[in-house]
């Protein structure tokens, strides 16, 4: 990529972003700190990777070996707690192929933590004492109003007037059309769930409040990921999402504990990967050995760390929290 | 047919959609965390100069647009299309008004201008960023008048009506910004 201008050698964020961006970080340490939750490191390179079809991840080679940059360091803290680490949290780079754009770079900064004994709501309540926490100590008012909570069918009962856990493709692409909800050029207008997530970005995450957090919880069970399955009602599954305005920033799991509903999924995705000709991953066998082991009653959360300083610095491109954007590397 | 993937798209790719030609000038990705990618992209309509917005599922394609740019010499104009020809090939286009838009009236012969064909039909003509032109009418010239500002009206060659210095007289070679509509400088013989 050749330079765009003379001064594309220089940061694309400013020096009182970087200073901000390293008193964020530090806030982030001392709040695990006085928690004592231990930070840990893990392993960018990995021999296997997620299957999520919708995450592609980037490969390279040791020697003749194929080692794939984690999307995520999920499956190496699951083993930390599996081997009986207790709670954990990481600050890392996590590397994303085919994103880019005003809310993406390729590569950027994550915050996972893991709590024993929660179920995702004690782990909701746990961000929002970390949110709080950092706006006091960084000074920057964010938490005037509590986040709104909302499972995911509340959500599109308010925001839309349909049931997602009940409403057929055919139904969700009619609101999509009484809505004047633009229909993408490609759609497959069979996947339930393809409809779900474009009704989310374009009419149900726009409802939310403007300049707020808001938790979306129980998400549809075909979208459960890592996240377990409720008891109560089998149609949806203990994941959660934090949104500001409609910005999404986090993801978390009162996480599946069970190996072979695990590996039931992991394949299932590969089964996807192939069916829309896309080549599929290695299985982390040693994440499921873990889950066999035995992984404590925990839920973890996974925040965009240079999102959030975009929300708390009131950015529009991901480019101006970043000393370095993907343009410029 | 040619064809690009959505994650080929970027600014000044030309697609083909419903029939017309349109060049993508933004590309956004729509993507939740887990879940489909889409692109939402903005194109101006090349015939039309309209810009609408489109989205497509991040991985679909769209047909390319055979749109190009090609040097082209201005030939003449016989009252409803104006001639350009390829110096290299020979081969010559006539333009419509709607292809000419403002081009027109920096125009008097053999300016080496930028056409954009689609299918080999001119879609957009684009004059010299600079052109010299003869000054055919404007007001008496003020002597000595080489420092001051102020400017007035000046008709050259072409058409075209510029503000020129007052110092300019009838006769004299300008050179001329097409871009800005600007005076730039006298040309000296």
């Amino acid at each position: 990529m050749s330079p765009e201008s003379k001064t594309d050698w220089q940061p694309s964020a400013s020096f009182e972003v970087l200073q901000f961006r390293a008193r964020l970080l530090q806030g982030i340490r001392a709040f695990f700190a006085e928690q004592d939750v231990l930070e840990v490191e893990t392993p960018v390179l990995s021999r296997a990777t997620i299957t999520d079809p919708h995450l592609q991840s980037f490969s390279t080679q040791y020697l003749s070996d194929r080692l794939y940059l984690q999307t995520s360091p999920e499956f190496f803290m699951k083993r930390l707690l599996a081997s009986g680490s207790g709670d954990i949290f990481q600050l890392c780079r996590v590397f994303r192929d085919d994103e880019l754009g005003r809310y993406h770079n390729p590569e950027f900064s994550m915050l996972e933590w893991y709590r024993l004994g929660m179920d995702h709501h004690l782990l909701m309540d746990d961000m929002e004492a970390l949110l709080n926490y950092l706006s006091g100590k960084l000074g920057v008012p964010i938490s005037g109003q509590i986040p709104r909570r909302l499972s995911y069918q509340q959500a599109f009962v308010e925001a839309l007037d349909i049931d997602p856990l009940a409403a057929s493709a055919g139904e969700l692409k009619a609101v999509a059309q009484q809505r004047g909800i633009e229909i993408p050029v490609g759609m497959d207008e069979l996947d339930r769930d393809m409809w779900l997530d474009w009704l989310m970005t374009q009419g149900v995450a726009p409802s939310f409040v403007k300049q707020g957090f808001t938790f979306v919880f129980d998400y549809p069970a075909s979208q459960a990921a890592l996240a377990r399955v409720s008891e109560d009602d089998p149609r949806v599954a203990h994941r959660f999402e934090l949104f500001w305005g409609e910005l999404e920033l986090a993801n978390g799991f009162y996480e599946l504990t069970d190996a072979e509903e695990q590996r039931s999924r992991f394949e299932q995705e590969n089964q996807q990967r192939i069916e829309r000709g896309m080549e599929p991953v290695t299985i982390d066998e040693y994440m499921l050995t873990a889950l066999g082991a035995g992984l404590p009653d925990c839920s973890g959360v996974a925040i965009g760390v240079d999102r959030l300083l975009m929300v708390l610095l009131s950015k529009t491109l991901i480019s101006e929290v970043l000393a370095f954007s993907f343009q410029r590397s | 047919m040619a064809s690009y993937s959505t994650n080929e798209f970027r600014g000044g790719l030309k697609l083909l959609l419903d029939g017309d030609p349109y060049n993508i000038i933004e590309n956004e990705l729509v993507k939740p965390g887990k879940g489909q990618a889409f692109n939402r992209v903005k194109l101006r309509n090349l015939k039309t100069g309209r810009v609408i917005e489109r989205t497509f599922k991040s991985g679909e394609s769209a047909e390319a647009a055979d749109v190009m740019d090609v040097d082209m010499e201005f030939s003449y104009n016989d009252g409803e299309f104006w001639y350009f020809m390829d110096p290299n090939t020979y081969e010559q286009v006539g333009a419509g008004e709607a292809a000419m838009t403002d081009a027109a009236k920096w125009l008097k012969g053999q300016e080496l201008c930028t056409v954009t064909l689609w299918n080999g039909e001119p879609l957009l003509v684009s004059p010299p960023n600079f052109v010299e032109l003869t000054v055919t009418e404007t007001d008496p010239g003020l002597k000595g008048d080489t420092a001051q500002g102020g400017t007035k009206p000046a008709t050259l060659e072409s058409g075209a009506v510029v503000k020129v210095p007052l110092f300019i007289e009838q006769g004299e070679v300008l050179k001329v910004d097409t871009r800005s509509g600007e005076y730039v400088s006298r040309v000296k013989d």
